[in-house]
C-alpha cells in the first residue's frame, strides 16, 4: 500500500463542498430536515395521554356522584365532553369515537356509598387505541380510589396503602424529553443513508468513478475526502437538534457536551461509512437511496428503543435489535441529556461507537477497494 | 507527422502478451499481444463489443487479466497498478469530468489529484486552457458546455501531469466531424511532443489517423500494421458501385461468380472482387439481371473497413455490433 497524500484527500474535500454547496436538495436534507424532525417530534407527535375527552351518564345526581365527577375533571387528564341522559346516546358518542371513555354512574352510588355496599361503577373505554385505553383505564381507577378515599375516608373503597412513586430523570414523564435525544441518533442515519447514498452513487451514474479510480488516488483518500463535509454536517446536525431540543422543548441537559460531541463524532464516521458501503455496493442513486432507508434508517427510527421500547418488543426483534448501532448510541444520548451520566457509565457504549467508527470505515474502504481496484 | 514504426521496439511504451479477460463464460479478450512504441498514435479499431475497452481497462489497471500480462512504461499491470496510473493519463468513454464544476474547479481537482507541484499548475492550467479553447469559459459550469469542448478539458484534465502515454477510450464518440478533427489536431500535437497515444475508436476515417492500427474483433486481434500496409495486404481489389437502392442490390451479388464479399459503404457499395475486369462485367451483369441501374462502377483503393470486413472473413468470423 502506498502512502496516503493528504494533497488528495484535501482535493477530494473540497470538490465533496463544492458540489455539496451546488445541490440545494442535499443542503435541505442536511440542515432544514433535522430541524423539522426535531420540531414535528417535539409537537406533534407525543406518547403522552392528556386530555381525555369522556362523557357521563350520571343516574344518581347526588352531591357525591357530582364531586365524583369534580375529581375526574380536576385530575388534569379528562375533560367532559358531554352529559348524556341514556346509555345508548353515551355508546354513540364512543362509537363515533368523540369520548375515548363512559363514565356510568349508577341510582344507587350515593346510598351505596354510606350503606357499606360497594356501588358498582362502570367505565366504558374505546379500546380501538388499546395504549390509550389503557392509560385512561389506570388513570380512572386512581382518581376514583383517591377520591373515595379522601371524601370518606373510608379504606373499604380505596386502596389501604398508598404508593407514592417517583420517577426520575424524565420526572414529567415527559416522551418529549425521550424523543429528542434519541433524534440525534436517527438524524445521523438519514444523513449517513441519504446524503452519502446519493454523492457516491452519482459518481457511478455519471462516470466519474471510472475515472476517479484511473488516477492515483487512493481508496481511503476517497472515502475520508469524501466523508469529511458529511461529518462536519452531522456535528453540525447534533448541536441543531440538542439546542432545539433544550431551547424550544425544554429538553434537559445535565451531562457533558464534550462527551457528547465526542461520541456523536465516533457514531456518525459509523453511521457514514455504513451509508458510503451501501451506495457503492448499489451504484444507483435510487437503489442506493431506498437500500440505506431499509438498512439504517428504519431500522434505526423502529426498532433502536426510539420509537418503540425494546424490552415489549418480541423476542426475535429484540435479538434483532442487538445489531443496530443507533440502539447503543440511544443509551449515550439519554443517558447524557437526562441523566447526565459520564464517560464512567457510558464506557462499555463508548466502546460500542468507536468499533461502529471503525467497522463503518472499512466497510466503505472495502467496497470502493473492490470496486475501484477491482 | 513523425513514424512511430521507426522507433526501436525494446522500447516499447505498452506491451501486452497474451492478454486475456473472462466475464463469467464471456471471454471479451482473448489472447491479444502487441507492442506499442514510444511516441507512436496508436489505434485500436474495432466494433463495440470487440473488447476494446476492456484491454484499454486492463492496460490501465482498472480491471485485472484473468490471463497473459502486459507492462505499461515498464511497469507490470498486475502489481505495479498504482504506479502505472501515476505514470499514465486516461480518458474514459463516457464523459467523465465533474458537470456540476466549473472548468477552472475541475481542472484544480484533477491537477491535485495527479500531483502536480503547486508551482506548476498555474502553468499547466493555462496551457489545458488554452489548449481545449476554454479561456472564455473558465467559470462555466462543466455540464453546460458543448460535447466537443466537454471533450477537449477531459483530454487536457488527462495530461495535465504531462504523462509519457496517454490512453483515450473512443474519446471522439457522438461529436460532429469538425470537432472530431480539433481533437485529433491535439492529439498530433501531444505526439509531437513525445506523448505516446493509444487510442480505441469505432471511425473508420479516424483509424486513417494513427501511427500503427490494431483491428479487433470478438476479443481478437485480427491485424496489427499500419493503415496503408494494411491495405496494399488487402490482395483483392475492391469496386465501388451506385445504384438507387444499396441495400437491394448488396444482396442480390451475393454469390454472384467472382465476387468475394459485397458490403454497404456509406450511399455506395463496396464489392471486393478476384479480378477487376472480370469482377466488374460480373456485377454489372448481375445488377442488370436484378432490375437495378447502374449510375456508377469503378475500382476504388480499398478503406479500412474493407480491409477490416476481409480479414475478419480471413479469420473465419463474422463481424459483431
Amino acid at each position: 500500500m502506498s502512502r496516503l497524500s493528504a494533497r488528495r484527500f484535501r482535493a477530494m474535500a473540497r470538490k465533496e463542498v463544492i458540489q455539496l454547496r451546488r445541490d440545494p436538495r442535499s443542503l435541505i436534507l442536511a440542515f432544514l430536515l433535522p430541524i423539522a424532525l426535531t420540531v414535528l417530534f417535539g409537537y406533534a407527535i407525543s406518547f403522552d395521554v392528556d386530555d381525555i375527552r369522556f362523557a357521563v351518564l350520571d343516574r344518581d345526581a347526588s352531591a357525591d356522584s357530582r364531586a365524583l365527577l369534580d375529581a375526574f375533571r380536576s385530575s388534569g387528564y379528562f375533560t367532559l365532553e358531554d352529559r348524556v341522559p341514556d346509555r345508548r346516546s353515551g355508546e354513540r358518542l364512543l362509537e363515533a369515537g368523540r369520548v375515548r371513555l363512559l363514565l356510568v354512574v349508577p341510582p344507587d352510588f350515593s346510598r351505596g356509598l354510606h350503606t357499606g355496599v360497594p356501588p358498582a361503577l362502570q367505565v366504558l373505554l374505546d379500546g380501538s387505541d388499546a395504549n390509550t385505553a389503557t392509560i385512561a383505564q389506570a388513570y380512572a381507577e386512581g382518581i376514583v380510589r383517591g377520591w373515595a378515599l379522601r371524601a370518606l375516608g373510608d379504606p373499604r373503597l380505596g386502596v389501604p396503602l398508598e404508593v407514592r412513586s417517583r420517577i426520575w430523570y424524565n420526572e414529567e414523564l415527559s416522551s418529549r424529553n425521550m424523543i429528542v435525544p434519541g433524534l440525534v441518533a436517527v438524524v445521523m442515519m438519514i444523513i449517513a443513508a441519504m446524503l452519502t447514498s446519493l454523492t457516491i452513487a452519482r459518481e457511478w451514474e455519471r462516470g466519474t468513478m471510472e475515472q476517479l479510480a484511473a488516477t492515483p488516488v487512493h481508496r481511503l483518500e476517497v472515502v475520508l475526502g469524501k466523508m469529511a463535509p458529511y461529518f462536519a454536517i452531522g456535528l453540525v446536525d447534533v448541536a441543531l437538534v440538542s439546542v432545539v431540543g433544550v431551547a424550544l422543548f425544554g429538553v434537559p441537559f445535565r451531562g457533558s457536551v464534550v462527551l457528547l460531541a465526542l461520541l456523536s463524532a465516533a457514531f456518525i464516521v459509523g453511521a457514514l461509512g455504513l451509508g458510503m458501503f451501501i451506495s457503492a455496493v448499489a451504484r444507483s442513486q435510487l437503489l442506493a437511496t431506498q437500500l440505506a432507508l431499509i438498512l439504517t434508517f428504519l431500522p434505526a427510527f423502529l426498532l433502536s428503543g426510539f420509537m418503540f421500547a425494546i424490552d415489549v418488543m418480541p423476542a426475535p426483534l429484540r435479538a434483532f435489535s442487538y445489531l443496530i448501532p443507533a440502539r447503543y448510541f440511544l443509551v449515550v444520548t439519554r443517558g447524557i441529556f437526562l441523566k447526565g451520566v459520564g464517560a464512567d457509565v457510558l464506557a462499555v457504549q463508548g466502546l460500542l461507537m468507536l468499533a461502529f467508527a471503525a467497522l463503518g470505515l472499512a466497510a466503505a474502504t472495502r467496497a470502493f477497494r473492490k470496486q475501484i481496484e477491482s | 507527422m513523425t513514424g512511430g514504426a521507426d522507433h526501436a521496439v525494446s522500447e516499447a511504451a505498452v506491451v501486452a502478451r497474451g492478454l486475456s479477460r473472462a466475464f463469467g463464460d464471456f471471454l471479451a479478450v482473448d489472447d491479444v499481444s502487441f507492442s506499442v512504441h514510444r511516441g507512436e498514435i496508436f489505434g485500436f479499431l474495432g466494433p463495440n463489443g470487440a473488447g476494446k475497452t476492456t484491454t484499454i481497462r486492463m492496460l490501465t489497471g482498472l480491471i485485472e487479466p484473468t490471463a497473459g500480462e502486459g507492462r505499461v512504461a515498464g511497469l507490470d499491470i498486475r502489481r505495479e497498478r498504482r504506479a502505472i496510473k501515476r505514470t499514465i493519463g486516461y480518458m474514459s468513454q463516457l464523459f467523465s469530468l465533474y458537470g456540476d464544476l466549473t472548468v477552472a474547479e475541475n481542472i484544480r481537482f484533477f491537477s491535485r489529484l495527479y500531483g502536480v507541484p503547486r508551482a506548476r499548475r498555474g502553468e499547466r492550467a493555462d496551457w489545458v486552457v488554452e489548449m481545449a479553447g476554454l479561456t472564455a469559459q473558465l467559470d462555466r459550469r462543466t455540464e453546460t458546455l458543448p460535447l466537443g469542448f466537454k471533450q477537449r478539458l477531459a483530454l487536457g484534465c488527462a495530461v495535465l501531469h504531462e504523462p509519457p502515454i496517454l490512453f483515450l477510450d473512443e474519446p471522439t464518440s457522438g461529436v460532429d466531424p469538425g470537432a472530431r478533427r480539433r481533437f485529433w489536431d491535439l492529439i498530433y500535437a501531444l505526439s509531437e511532443q513525445g506523448t505516446t497515444v493509444f487510442v480505441t475508436t469505432h471511425y473508420m476515417e479516424e483509424a486513417e489517423y494513427c501511427h500503427r492500427l490494431a483491428l479487433m474483433n470478438r476479443g481478437r486481434l485480427v491485424a496489427l500494421d499500419t493503415p496503408s500496409r494494411l491495405r496494399a495486404q488487402l490482395a483483392q481489389p475492391v469496386l465501388e458501385v451506385v445504384v438507387d437502392d444499396p441495400p437491394r442490390a448488396c444482396e442480390a451479388l451475393h454469390d454472384t461468380p467472382g465476387v468475394v464479399e459485397a458490403a454497404l459503404f456509406g450511399r455506395t457499395l463496396h464489392v471486393m472482387v478476384d479480378d477487376a475486369r472480370a469482377g466488374t462485367e460480373a456485377v454489372r451483369a448481375r445488377l442488370a439481371a436484378a432490375g437495378h441501374t447502374v449510375h456508377r462502377l469503378r475500382e476504388v483503393e480499398p478503406s479500412l473497413e474493407d480491409v477490416f470486413v476481409a480479414r475478419v472473413r480471413a479469420t473465419g468470423g463474422a463481424v459483431v455490433g
